[in-house]
């Protein structure tokens, strides 16, 4: 991939939800691109289409028109099973609930992605536990989810997104769960995953506070692109 | 992913939640130890049955002489007075018979050093116990040469030997009285214990058949014949050939009524094994059913799971799972849990019926290929009740799945 080709461009891209009777306009031709390495956080009030976009973005569902490139390759020809792969070695998750495996210890949960990459035993161990050294968990890689603390399980949740090498991670309200101390720390964690490892991160989230951290801020309403701004100038109502 | 990653997985899984596990796996167990108990006990049944079959004689057949009816009343078979030492003779003769045997029976005061005993006299010849099968344990049999003597001689069974000798000295060589004629006892058969319907085998003795007619019954019929058939094969032939030689002898013809009667104990054998194969369906049919619970059991704590489990599978999904990998995975948990039931369930089928074996001393007998049979149809149930959760799994909307609550 050369510098010049963007990690995400979507051209009027378009998702309609049918509900019994009622078609739910979520996403209205949206255009947007997105350079290798940036950090863009998508503002915007619920129902406003940040999710869904996210949601298209990580290939967890498919848009009801438009075009959408990822690293220059258009997704729409791709089998489920093509997807998976996709989804697998190219881009990491994150959730507002975590959603670490409960009675599994933090390094086994850090491994999964890997399991399903085909990555062998002992490889995973030693990359599961070296990304769990890079959020800096070392100290608690056999304990549980329910021995750690909020901020440590999404900790744990950001290893589990690096471990496979993702060109772009995806978080979906990373903070929402989280007191203002761990939500400071994880983003400080993903800034630095940007700025040191180059990582495109793609965060949404409905707080101004944490949208901040972000290098540029698009803002959604009812399914359209209202600001699309470098973080200084946003203008956060 | 490979199978083994899978397996892995899957196994990681069950064992997170291990007592729900074991709780899913108790129906197969149930199931598969019933399977094992039942054919053990259907096939020790019938060994044993067999066995007690073959204890009365080997390939053996029995004549007893027809009915009679006196005064209205009819005595049932046994009570004509047809058959005689010469037919024995004549039965001998034929092709496929190995031995014959009259049979002569009283019941009579046996007296011996000052003990007395009451006990069945068998009047036979030396064929007897070649026809029973059954060895002397000391001494001698009498001879063909003692039967044209009607010679007095005497062969013991163990429980009259103990009682009438209880000192545990040999009693061959000594002299015993029965109904107050001398007797020498030449031999002491082996114990044979007790017949399958309960009666104790050695509490007899044995006298030539000629010796028993003129001097305990003072008949010159017998009771019964037994013959003997080369092998289990010629049976019927010989059934056959002995009807017919029987009916010349006796002169009847055709239309006229046979005035004895030929006993096949296969028949008896067939009968019994025939109501040990229905007994084995019944039982089989019991244990289907059970395994059919087990493995709905299986589907409901499947379907639980995957619902419980919604978020995991989701974020599974996410994180680059195929939904074949997913598929596979809690089909390869359903195998699983039904293969470890069936294995433990061999276990503990293969225990109970040693239990059984040992309580009611049969012989032990686990057909190899009914744990082979248990054990697949285990596995299959899982494999068959698995597949709609896993389905279920497999098809689940990873953003929906996220979301779920």
């Amino acid at each position: 991939m050369n510098a010049e080709t963007p990690v995400v461009r979507v051209e009027q891209l378009t998702k309609i939800y049918e509900i019994g009777e009622q078609r739910v306009l979520a996403l209205d031709r949206i255009d947007l691109t997105l350079m290798a390495g940036e950090f863009v956080a998508v503002m915007g009030p619920s129902g406003s289409g940040k999710s869904t976009l996210m949601h298209l973005v990580g290939l967890l569902d498919r848009p009801t028109s438009g075009k959408y490139l990822l690293e220059g390759r258009d997704v729409a020809g791709l089998s489920s099973d093509e997807q998976a792969d996709v989804r697998s070695r190219r881009l990491g998750f994150v959730f507002q609930s975590y959603n670490l495996l409960p009675r599994t210890t933090a390094v086994e949960n850090v491994e999964l992605p890997m399991i399903y990459a085909g990555v062998p035993e002992k490889e995973r161990r030693r990359r599961a536990l070296e990304a769990l050294g890079e959020v800096d968990l070392t100290h608690v890689v056999n304990h549980q989810p329910n021995q750690l603390s909020g901020g440590q399980q999404q900790r744990v949740a950001i290893a589990r997104a690096l471990v496979n090498n993702p060109s772009m991670i995806l978080a979906d309200e990373p903070t929402g769960a989280l007191d203002t101390k761990s939500s400071q720390d994880v983003m400080n964690l993903f800034k630095e995953l940007n700025e040191k490892r180059g990582i495109t991160i793609f965060l949404v989230t409905h707080e101004p506070d944490v949208a901040k951290n972000a290098r540029r801020i698009v803002t959604f309403r009812d399914g359209h692109i209202v600001s699309d701004v470098a973080a200084g100038e946003a203008v956060l109502r | 992913m490979n199978l083994l990653q899978s397996m892995q997985v899957a196994g990681r899984s069950l064992f997170r939640n291990r007592t729900r596990s074991l709780l899913t796996m108790l129906g197969i167990i149930i199931g598969v130890a019933a399977v094992i108990v039942t054919i053990s006990i259907g096939a020790g049944a019938r060994v044993s049955v067999q066995q007690s079959i073959n204890g009365l004689g080997s390939n053996l057949l029995i004549i007893v002489p027809g009915s009679v009816t006196q005064g209205g009343a009819r005595s049932g078979f046994g009570g004509a007075s047809t058959l005689t030492p010469k037919d024995g003779l004549a039965l001998a003769a034929l092709p496929h018979v190995a031995a014959v045997s009259p049979m002569v029976t009283a019941r009579a005061q046996v007296i011996s050093n000052g003990n007395n005993w009451q006990t069945q006299i068998n009047g036979v010849s030396p064929s007897y116990t070649f026809i029973r099968t059954w060895p002397l344990a000391s001494g001698t049999l009498f001879s063909d040469t003692d039967i044209a003597a009607s010679a007095k001689v005497a062969v013991l069974g163990q429980t009259v030997a103990s009682n009438l000798f209880p000192s545990g000295g040999s009693p061959v060589g000594s002299t015993i009285l029965v109904k107050n004629v001398p007797f020498t006892v030449v031999g002491v058969l082996s114990a044979r214990g007790q017949s399958a319907s309960g009666q104790d085998q050695d509490d007899i003795v044995l006298v030539p058949f000629t010796a028993a007619m003129q001097r305990l019954t003072g008949q010159t019929t017998v009771g019964q014949l037994m013959v003997s058939a080369d092998t289990p094969d010629d049976i019927a032939l010989v059934q056959t050939e002995v009807t017919t030689l029987l009916e010349q002898r006796h002169r009847i013809v055709a239309g006229q009524s046979d005035d004895f009667n030929v006993r096949n104990l296969q028949d008896i054998a067939n009968t019994a094994s025939a109501t040990a194969t229905v007994m084995e369906y019944l039982l089989a049919g019991v244990a289907g059913v059970s395994l059919l619970v087990g493995g709905i059991g299986i589907m409901n704590i499947m379907l639980v799971s995957v619902t419980e489990r919604t978020r995991e599978i989701g974020l599974r999904i996410a994180v680059g799972a195929r939904s074949v990998t997913i598929l596979v995975q809690f089909l390869i948990e359903a195998l699983m849990l039904s293969a470890a039931g069936g294995l433990i369930g061999i276990a503990f089928g293969a225990f109970a019926s040693v239990a059984v074996a040992k309580l009611s001393q049969w012989p032990l007998l686990i057909p190899p290929e009914a744990m082979v049979i248990a054990f697949g149809v285990a596995a299959a149930t899982g494999v068959f009740f698995g597949y709609y959760p896993a389905r279920k799994a497999a098809a689940m909307n990873p953003i929906e799945a996220l979301r779920f609550e």
